[in-house]
């Protein structure tokens, strides 16, 4: 709730801080590190060594040519519907390790699909119109992710099972835009066989993903906030991760920038570890009194308001 | 809960993630997660 006018802190003007810079250089950097096997992209091939039992904490899918890891969602579907197998101790203990240390950090900096909707949400929008930040229904729809990770990415594939006990990668088949994008687009382009067998199944990974993608630079991550069920994991760590959010009462003034900035548009000073959170820091950069602080460590920093006579 | 009690109840999670794991990679899982991720996943692809 705004209550006092103040200066325009450092870090909130047009050019981009530091910090968020450095974001993207990770993002970036990471993104190119797992996704480095370029023969794979001049091929039309993709990477088989053993690195890819090893899972990658973004949503990363392993077609994609340059893929070097495992994508933990597909790891999740691929041994849950695997004959024999049934639980998924390997995926679901990464994801437990993974969120309990950085819950969505690994949104706001590991995911390759993450990135793909932050370089869209910067593209402008003719005539400077305002972007949006919640989609309507945004309460109902929120819930949709919960809804793709125990139906498409457990409960079908354990149940819906073919003469031989082997489930289908349902979130990987029928909705997984990073898929489409990472995987089957630069496949596809590269490989003549595989684009022979384009169907009807193709054409709607491709539709979804276009509306994914065209939604993207009108509103600021709408598949991550509504759709991915990996965020919704990790998500569920956020109120307990290692790394987290901490509000300094005494410091904070409820003057509301941080909730302004976040494209998420999360009140930072009442839910400082929401399970929408991605961890980007805008809102730790926007505050003017410094009473955000985000990390392992629980100190504040110094502000130019304390340093005041 | 406490922030110390929040940072225990991560620490238990991390332990016992790490302790599914070993019991998944004992399973023979990792071999699963392989024998999908190095083939291409026509599913992933929309092509079946
Ligand atoms: S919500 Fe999903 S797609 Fe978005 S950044 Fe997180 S893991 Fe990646
Ligand atoms: S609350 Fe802060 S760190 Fe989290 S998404 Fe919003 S601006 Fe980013």
């Amino acid at each position: 709730m705004p209550e006092k006018k103040l200066p325009r802190p450092a870090g909130t003007g047009r050019k981009r801080p530091a910090a968020a810079r450095l974001r993207l250089g990770v993002q970036l950097g990471w993104s190119a590190l797992t996704n480095g096997y370029l023969a794979g992209f001049v091929q039309g091939k993709i990477y088989t060594g053993p690195a890819k039992s090893l899972c990658v904490p973004g949503l990363n899918c392993y077609s994609c040519p340059g893929a070097l890891g495992a994508c933990p969602l597909g790891a999740l579907q691929a041994t849950v519907g695997s004959a024999g197998y049934q639980m998924a101790f390997y995926a679901v203990g990464f994801l437990m390790a993974v969120g309990a240390v950085l819950g969505r950090f690994v949104c706001g900096f590991l995911c390759p699909f993450g990135l793909v909707q932050d370089l869209l949400y910067r593209i402008p929008l003719p005539g400077k119109k305002k972007k949006g930040k919640l989609l309507p229904g945004d309460r109902v729809l929120r819930k949709a992710r919960y809804v793709l990770l125990v139906v498409f990415c457990l409960l079908l594939p354990m149940a819906a099972v073919d003469v031989v006990g082997q489930g289908s990668p349902w979130f990987c088949q029928y909705v997984c835009p990073s898929g489409t994008l990472l995987g089957s687009v630069p496949l596809l382009t590269a490989n003549a066989a595989l684009r022979s067998a384009i169907g009807p199944l193709w054409v709607w990974k491709m539709a979804l993903m276009a509306v994914l993608l065209a939604l993207g630079t009108l509103y600021y991550r709408p598949f991550c906030r509504y759709l991915c069920p990996l965020g919704a994991v990790y998500g569920l760590f956020n109120p307990v991760s290692l790394y987290k959010i901490r509000v300094d009462e005494a410091a904070c003034i409820r003057c509301g920038r941080c909730r302004a900035i976040c494209g998420f548009d999360i009140p930072v000073w009442q839910r400082p570890n929401s399970p929408e959170c991605i961890r980007c820091g805008r809102c730790v950069e926007a505050c003017p009194t410094g009473a955000l602080r985000m990390g392992f460590s629980v100190h504040r920093r110094p502000t130019r308001y304390d340093l005041a006579p | 809960m406490s922030a110390r009690g929040k940072n225990l109840a991560a620490a238990g999670l991390l332990a016992l993630g790490l302790g599914m794991m070993a019991l998944g990679l004992w399973r023979g899982e990792a071999t699963v997660v392989w024998r999908k991720a190095a083939q291409i996943c026509l599913e992933c692809i929309g092509l079946a």
